[in-house]
């Protein structure tokens, strides 16, 4: 059986759950391999057996973790080489999406990106479903010269276990000069405190203009820690200075598929939907009911945000007291 | 120094956008077309560090002649001059083609730094600059929110899913610029009147010496099986809040088991 190789995002030994992701899509089409960029394949391997990982490729030098997108392409290109996989997975995350185009160019083969499903077409090939213009056509795409190098986007598809030896095999190389030309000087987290990550939170609560002000975002906060959500914003938000960009949900922001996403004083402009509408289930909160963003959501409530979510925290923890 | 801006003629992003039946290219003849926002960054910053380091902005669009439109708005704001890569054999170029074909005219133009939007907000593929810096083999400085220049040395502020790095390289580069790295300026009239002096190339695949089996939607490695408009969503519940409202959907929520 071929091999689908899927690159493996993790910080330190902890395996990110889009990785988990790739595996359980890369299972239907053959057997998963993994390329591990960086230290710790021991302790991550442990996790990528638990989603059927047959092999661990791992390439253990500190230096991919300080260099910018271009060693692990090499990485991945010197595997397609040497061990001619089906087709490569990556996660479909900004860096995700670079290390896939540079991977097309070494290999000579196409590139999707954004894909929210891969199924196989009747010749067998892989057929990526992507979604786009903002999630309003569904497009099915495949690669029809090279190796198929497919980025998916996190929290498309359900991680599924299933049991596999994930022996690692250690790789030797030597990273190329060119591979090593953008240094990580520093590397910095921002404070996001427990809240998981945007695009991998199976709950997200974003706030719009209708909080009014940086204080009033809190709220937003507070029914996200409750949920066990991921805070996001729209871009009125995030243009007003009121919570960093790097939260913004939308065409120009981040592309989120949760199980729930709330929509909490957002209007639901075309661009803020282009990133969330493929969410499971939406909820919004807007006190005027010609908001577009009632025409994509499950379940809305027309109403003050400022009465609304505080009776909404209340019968949250009051039903959780039950 | 030389500065090259990448910017791409996109549909308005406001517009129903459509996919030709048959081929599933973008329709570019119906919506309107406009500079992709996030290209106006690219702009920005090119004039920025042109203004400060005795610079020359050129643009460089790939794209039908229509784009034209685009390339003269970029010239309004300041930038001076314009290479505009359009010929027939270009459509349906996917981002391998697309990438090869602007990797080949750069190469020909010569360059200091290269500055593109981080994605373009029709394809968001969010891919060409690396792939650009891959063909030229020059380092790929991208989704920087901060650019600095100091000489031949680079450094730049890369906004990553945890926050950011602080990453450098040396001259000649790639760079792909976040929106809200700057506040891109409007034309001024003067800009505008201006723009309409400035010399624009026109090349075709001969004049680039683009090779015309690599490009345009029989060369691309990639093609669409078939596509179709996503089905609208179910109508949803919306109730109007009389005092209830927090306590209807946190009744949602726990039928959902949100809760
Ligand atoms: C090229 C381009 C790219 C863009 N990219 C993005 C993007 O990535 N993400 C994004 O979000 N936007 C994006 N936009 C902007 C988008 O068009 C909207 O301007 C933006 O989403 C509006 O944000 P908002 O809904 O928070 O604000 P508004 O549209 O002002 O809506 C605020 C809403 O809050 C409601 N409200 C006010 N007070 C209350 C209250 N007390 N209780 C309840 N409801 C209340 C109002 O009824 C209103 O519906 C982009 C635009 C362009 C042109
Ligand atoms: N046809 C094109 N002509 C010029 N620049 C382009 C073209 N396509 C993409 N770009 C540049 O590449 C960036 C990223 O595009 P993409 O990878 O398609 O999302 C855009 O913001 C533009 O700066």
């Amino acid at each position: 059986m071929a091999e689908i190789l899927v690159l493996a995002e993790h910080a330190g030994g902890e395996v990110k759950k889009v990785t988990c992701e790739l595996l359980t899509l890369a299972r239907r089409f053959g057997e998963p391999v993994v390329a591990w960029a960086g230290p710790g394949a021991e302790e991550g391997r442990e996790r990528l057996a638990e989603f059927g990982a047959v092999r661990v490729y791992a390439a253990g030098a500190p230096e991919f973790e300080e260099f910018v997108a271009a060693p692990k392409a090499e990485l991945l290109a010197k595997l397609v080489q040497d061990t001619a996989p089906a087709a490569v997975l990556l996660a479909g995350t900004a860096e995700g999406k670079e290390v896939a185009g540079r991977l097309a160019v070494k290999t000579g083969s196409g590139v999707l990106t954004d894909a929210v499903d891969v199924t196989a077409g009747d010749d067998g090939s892989l057929v990526a479903e992507q979604s786009n213009f903002g999630g309003s056509v569904v497009v099915h795409s495949r690669v029809r010269r090279g190796t198929p190098v497919i980025a998916v986007r996190p929290n498309a598809v359900a991680a599924e276990p299933a049991p596999g030896p994930a022996e690692l095999a250690p790789v030797e190389m030597a990273l190329s000069d060119a591979a090593r030309a953008v240094r990580v000087t520093e590397h910095v987290k921002a404070e996001r405190g427990e809240r998981p990550d945007l695009t991998e939170a199976q709950v997200v609560v974003s706030g719009g203009r209708g909080v009014g002000s940086a204080e009033g975002f809190a709220i937003i906060e507070k029914l996200a820690d409750a949920l066990g959500a991921a805070v996001g914003a729209s871009r009125a938000v995030t243009d007003a200075g009121w919570y960093p960009h790097q939260f913004q949900v939308g065409q120009t922001g981040k592309t989120v598929s949760p199980q729930l996403y709330m929509a909490v004083g957002i209007s639901g402009a075309i661009q803020h939907r282009a990133g969330m509408q493929t969410s499971k289930t939406i909820v919004a909160v807007n006190k005027d009911p010609e908001a577009p963003i009632f025409e994509v959501a499950d379940f809305g409530v027309v109403g003050d945000l400022f009465t609304v979510v505080p009776q909404l925290l209340e019968e949250i923890s009051r039903r959780r007291q039950i | 120094m030389n500065i090259v801006v990448c910017v791409k003629q996109v549909p308005d992003t406001a517009t129903e956008r459509r996919l030709r039946p048959g081929e599933g290219t973008l329709d570019r003849a119906t919506p309107d077309g406009l500079i992709n926002e996030l290209d106006e960054y690219a702009i920005e910053e090119g004039l920025r560090i042109a203004e400060a380091h005795e610079g020359e902005v050129t643009i460089l669009s790939m794209g039908p002649a229509k784009a034209a439109e685009s390339i003269r708005k970029a010239l309004s704001m300041g930038a001076d001059k314009a290479i505009h890569v359009v010929d027939d054999g270009l459509a349906g170029s996917d981002a391998l083609a697309t990438s090869y074909a602007i990797a080949q005219v750069l190469e020909e133009t010569g360059f200091d730094l290269v500055i593109t939007g981080s994605e373009s907000t029709d394809a968001r593929m969010g891919v060409l600059a690396a792939m650009l810096a891959e063909r030229l083999g020059v380092p790929q400085l991208t989704l920087a929110s901060k650019v600095d220049i100091d000489g031949t040395r680079i450094t730049v502020r890369r906004v990553s899913d945890e926050g950011f790095d602080e990453v450098e390289a040396s001259l000649p580069a790639v760079v792909s610029v976040m929106e809200k790295i700057n506040e891109p300026r409007y034309p001024s009239f003067k800009g505008i009147m201006a723009a309409k002096k400035k010399p624009v190339r026109t090349l075709s695949l001969a004049d680039a010496g683009i090779d015309a089996d690599q490009v345009g939607l029989a060369a691309s490695a990639t093609e669409v099986v078939d596509f179709a408009a996503r089905p609208p969503r179910q109508a949803g519940v919306i109730v109007k809040d009389e005092g209830d409202g927090g306590t209807k959907a946190a009744a949602f929520l726990t039928e959902r088991k949100f809760i």
